[in-house]
């Protein structure tokens, strides 16, 4: 039985077809990306494991359980922050449990995992686009989910927070063991993270190459390895038209 | 060398223009400056009346100078001016409270119920155009002539500015922020508690004031048809004995109420919006 299993037959919009046939399992405690083009349906399949999809044909088991709608297991990071701006950044991160009986211990210890010790009183607009989004990642890790799910997280934050961001999550994989589901357009950032990198095909949607990363963590940047790795993602997405 | 003039140059501007010049420039002002500022026109105007009255440029008798209107309003004070304004302010606070309430209610469903939508909003689109005098016979007919048709109309005057501002608000939502709180697993209820009404606070509070402003307006519309006190039966009474000195004195007080009870709104608003990021808590921040 594996941790994840995806089983995608067919999810459509009005009458456009853009998943068909996506399977895909994921065992405890990987990092996978999912790559490829603009509109080839990948955060469509993240927000089906996230509950937030409904209306397609298939099914998605988390430990052998097919989840019905959305789930305290699963945590979803978006692209942007989206903090609630009358929020402090404490009741943002606590907001699954809301004001009444939230735990500040644990506000507390996600701030620090997150690099932000201090900042739990401070509201959402005196904060930087790199710090929201950690702000974010630690309001998805409150209900201490198995799995979290991340839609092109780090695309609107500049080059050297991206790289940051970056090593926050690798470590917070590393520490939790959570299961990791990431949606990118950056193939360094897919290479560097993950132990499989995925790529989705076009028109409609389908897993078209499915590359493990057999490079031991925490990794360098740059090494030779990595970019060795690189190249089998670039040639697989190649193959498919991507790039 | 050129560039430590210049420097110096622009240091200097504010500290040596005079001092007028920084009472009238926006920024520099402190608060008590910015409400000096606000003062300024009332008291030009009542200064050129006064003048103008004095010289016999208008008929004082049509347009009495403000001194006699203050003589006026000190001689009200000793009768019935405080039952005057006490029964206007019951009912301006009465049927603002009450037509607010409904309004935000009406909202809420409106907002998030498709089938209330279609059910009642295309009603209230319709009645929001009718003007408030059209009302008064038949609140009179319905009511008779107490406080009920009085009430009745300053919350129905209320009520249209605030359903209106909250449907709008709550529709206008960003949807990225509601997805937050379907993976969290809100419910109707809770996403209206936690998410629509706060993010909408902002046209809530547009739609207050404005409703408290037509709220003044209603008021005086009722009072001046059928009342034995309050402010707008004094605009009718000061009429009725040619008294224009009444007249200007209750219009002088409806328009201060209603600059003050806006100014508590206001008050209540910026504290409500702290968690703003926007023009006017930036202008805030600066003062």
């Amino acid at each position: 039985m594996s941790h994840l299993d995806i089983n995608v037959r067919q999810k459509k919009f009005a009458d456009k077809v853009v998943l068909q046939e996506a399977h895909l399992t994921v065992a405890q405690g990987e990092v996978v990306s999912l790559i490829g083009a603009s509109g080839c349906g990948k955060s469509t399949l993240l927000r089906i494991v996230s509950g937030l999809e409904h209306d397609y044909r298939g099914e998605v088991r988390l430990d052998g359980t097919v989840l019905s709608g959305v789930s305290r297991d699963i945590g979803f990071i978006f692209q942007e922050p989206r903090l609630f701006p009358w929020l402090s950044v404490a009741d943002n991160i606590s907001f699954d449990i809301g004001k009444v009986g939230h735990d500040d211990a644990r506000v507390s210890e996600l701030l620090a995992e997150v690099g932000l010790s201090g900042f739990g009183k401070a509201l959402p607009k005196q904060l930087s686009g790199g710090q929201a989004q950690r702000v974010a990642i630690a309001r998805g890790l409150y209900t201490h989910p198995k799995v979290l799910l991340l839609d092109e997280p780090f695309s609107a934050v500049d080059a050297f927070t991206r790289i940051r961001l970056q090593d926050l999550l690798a470590n917070i994989a590393k520490v939790h063991g959570i299961t990791i589901l990431l949606v990118t357009h950056d193939v360094d950032e897919a290479v560097f993270l993950s132990d499989r990198v995925v790529v989705i095909g076009n028109q409609p949607g389908t897993v078209v190459a499915d590359i493990k990363i057999e490079l031991p963590k925490p990794r360098e940047r740059e090494t030779q390895a990595l970019l060795a790795q690189r190249s089998i993602v670039f040639d697989a997405l190649h193959s498919v038209h991507v790039v | 060398m050129t560039d430590s003039l210049t420097l110096q140059k622009v240091e200097g501007v504010r500290p040596s223009s005079p001092t007028w010049r920084r009472f009238l420039s926006g920024w520099t002002g402190g608060k008590t400056d910015r409400a000096l500022r606000g003062l300024l026109l009332p008291v030009l105007l009542l200064v050129l009346l006064e003048v103008a009255a004095g010289s016999g440029w208008v008929e004082a008798r049509l347009l009495p100078p403000p001194s006699e209107i203050a003589a006026t309003l000190w001689q009200l004070a000793q009768n019935d001016l405080w039952a005057h304004i006490g029964a206007s302010l019951a009912r301006v606070g009465v049927g603002f409270f009450i037509g607010a309430v409904l309004g935000v209610v009406a909202a809420v469903l409106v907002g998030l119920s498709r089938t209330f939508e279609d059910l009642i909003d295309p009603t209230f689109q319709a009645l929001r155009n009718v003007p408030s005098l059209a009302w008064v016979p038949l609140l009179l007919l319905w009511f008779g002539i107490d406080e009920t048709p009085k009430i009745t109309m300053i919350a129905l005057g209320a009520f249209f500015p605030v359903y209106l501002n909250v449907v709008c608000g709550i529709q206008n939502v960003d949807r990225k922020l509601i997805e937050v709180g379907e993976i969290h697993g809100l419910g109707k209820y809770e996403l209206a508690r936690r998410i629509l009404l706060p993010a909408s606070l902002p046209s809530v509070f547009t739609g207050l004031r404005t409703a408290l402003g037509l709220a003044w307006m209603f008021l005086v519309a009722a009072e001046l048809i059928a009342a034995s006190k309050g402010l707008g039966y004094l605009l009718s009474d000061g009429r009725e004995t040619s008294r224009p000195d009444i007249v200007i004195a209750a219009i002088f007080l409806i328009a201060l109420l209603g600059k003050l009870s806006d100014s508590v709104l206001a008050a209540v608003e910026v504290r409500s919006l702290y968690w703003r990021d926007t023009l006017q808590t930036r202008k805030r921040r600066r003062v």
